[in-house]
């Protein structure tokens, strides 16, 4: 177990020792100490190593993640896991805005709550949230899953193309061109991985599933004058 | 950007931390905003007074023998502190608009940051931790306190530009974003009669405020309404003479933590501000959500004061 102390060694020093971790590596924990909310933590990791962090974070807590675990056993501030590309990434509190935007692979949990746009832009990562999502949630979502175990804010889903959006509670309001959808065997077993997968003991059949109404993003020739 | 904090007591036992606590948290966000600072502060107030706070460009020379001058052309007595480039006089309650008028002719080049019966503000042009040192902001104590460390985008980098904003008595005001329609609502505003110093947005939004609480308005009232009339984005953070609020606009894309104990209730533009506050680490720490008014307030029911501030 490698022990850092942020506050005493720097986020540069952090960084740079993480990212400079290779699978053949035998330093696979690692454990930050006074993260004190700090920006930037664990970013850019190309390794299959665990990171935990033992406190809250910042802005973009491990932002571009590939291959490593990272725990957080706090809350985490805006982007976090923003553009991951694979690995794991556990929230034990809540999260800000834009959770897991952009990700391309990977698992994000939060044990918590996160807030708004959670899962902006998401193109093939796969997120859990224990607790509840803000408003603009998963705008604009290209691919993977994004599972809510709490209630969705206003707007989820607005401009949505082709990721599954997974929500258990009370949805406020649906973005534009975002319909619930039948939930068919193989949603069901997507499901079920998913929350095993994030530690949750939810059932796949107190959810329902919402998707792309497909009206929005396909060209369509009798609106061709608009475009 | 810019950062905002924000500390109110439920303890007083931490009054004479105060000043010491929200400099820390101040200096923690000079990273959003190293352009200017400021910090509103309710401390002592005394029986019969309201406290003018005035700044100079040239202290040395304003405020020689200003107390004795003001009192003579209100025919009373006026205390007078001088902190650098600032000074709190204390004139009889019910004289500010005196005041302000007799300030204008004997001392021109003062301009006024604060009145109210404990309301004090201190801001200045430059980097937060020479803003907190020239004034010793740490050494100060009080119920309840609001910062703000300034990153320019709507009007000048001026002292007069920088944050807090008070636009009626021990009524003050912190943003971060920016308002859209600043500059209609601020010549209705000043039809209505409400004075407004400057070209800033926010302090329309804070001078909205005012105008709504004279009309009726308790100051809870007045931010919810302000999600309507104010087109921008913000994340506003308010003090009275006897509580604390905060609202942010519906999309919320400007960050907001906060944090609240037996203790005290803290805002935080980032939790990095929050983590040196004592107990934090059990302290119940969430983010308010959009459109939503949050009040905190040392009377437990708002008072008729609260409601004609």
């Amino acid at each position: 177990m490698q022990t850092y102390d942020l506050e005493a060694d720097g986020l540069r020093g952090l960084n740079s020792s993480l990212q400079a971790q290779s699978a053949e590596t035998n330093q696979t924990n690692w454990e930050i100490v006074n993260p004190k909310g700090s920006h930037a933590i664990a970013v850019g990791l190309d390794a299959p190593i665990e990171v935990t962090v033992k406190g809250s974070t910042g802005y973009y807590c491990a932002g571009m993640n590939q291959q490593a675990t990272i725990k957080v056993e706090g809350s985490v501030g805006p982007g976090v896991a923003e553009n991951m590309m694979s690995g794991q990434v556990i929230v034990d509190g809540d999260a800000s805005q834009y959770a897991g935007a952009t990700g391309h692979g990977g698992l994000l949990v939060i044990k918590g709550n996160a807030s708004s746009r959670c899962g902006i832009s998401m193109k093939g990562i796969d997120i859990v949230v224990h607790g509840n999502i803000g408003h603009m949630s998963a705008f604009m979502a290209q691919a993977g899953n994004l599972v809510v175990c709490g209630d969705a804010g206003d707007a989820l889903g607005d401009s949505l193309y082709e990721a599954r959006l997974f929500v258990r509670g009370a949805v406020k309001s649906l973005g534009a061109d975002c319909i619930e959808k039948e939930m068919r065997p193989e949603h069901l077993d997507i499901l079920k991985d998913l929350l095993a997968r994030a530690g949750s003991d939810a059932k796949p059949e107190e959810f329902k599933r919402y998707g792309s109404a497909r009206q929005l993003y396909n060209f369509d020739v009798d609106n061709s004058a608009a475009y | 950007m810019c950062g905002i904090v924000g500390l109110f007591l439920k303890d007083q036992s931490l009054a004479p931390q105060l000043g010491n606590m929200l400099t820390d948290m101040l200096i923690t966000m000079t990273d959003r905003g190293p352009d200017s600072a400021g910090i509103a502060i309710y401390g002592a107030e005394t029986d019969g007074k309201t406290k003018i706070t005035v700044q100079s460009p040239t202290p040395d020379t304003d405020f020689v023998g200003l107390a004795d001058e003001l009192g003579k052309s209100l025919g009373s007595m006026v205390g007078q502190t001088d902190n650098d480039t600032h000074t709190v006089l204390e004139v009889p309650a019910g004289q500010f608009e005196a005041a302000r008028a007799a300030l204008a002719e004997i001392r021109s080049s003062v301009r006024i940051m604060s009145r109210g019966d404990s309301l004090e503000i201190y801001k200045e042009v430059g980097l937060p931790k020479d803003v907190a040192d020239r004034f010793n902001l740490s050494g100060m104590s009080g119920t309840h306190g609001i910062g703000h460390t300034r990153m320019a985008t709507e009007s000048a980098v001026t002292t007069m530009g920088a944050h807090p904003f008070n636009t009626g008595s021990d009524q003050c005001l912190v943003h971060n974003g920016s308002l859209s329609n600043h500059n209609s609502l601020r010549r209705k505003l000043r039809r209505e009669g409400v004075v407004i110093q400057t070209e800033n947005d926010t302090e329309v939004g804070a001078a909205y405020l005012t105008w709504k609480m004279m009309n009726g308005a308790t100051l809870g009232e007045a931010l919810e309404s302000s999600i309507d009339d104010l087109d921008g984005f913000f994340t506003f953070v308010v003090g009275t003479k006897d509580g604390f609020g905060v609202v942010r606009d519906p999309i919320a894309c400007k960050p907001a933590v906060m944090a609240e104990t037996d203790q005290y209730v803290a805002f935080g533009s980032e939790y990095r501000a929050l983590v040196n506050l004592p107990g934090i680490e059990d302290a119940r720490v969430w983010e308010p959500e959009p459109s939503t008014v949050y009040f905190w307030s040392h009377n437990n029911s708002p008072t008729t004061h609260e409601k004609a501030a």
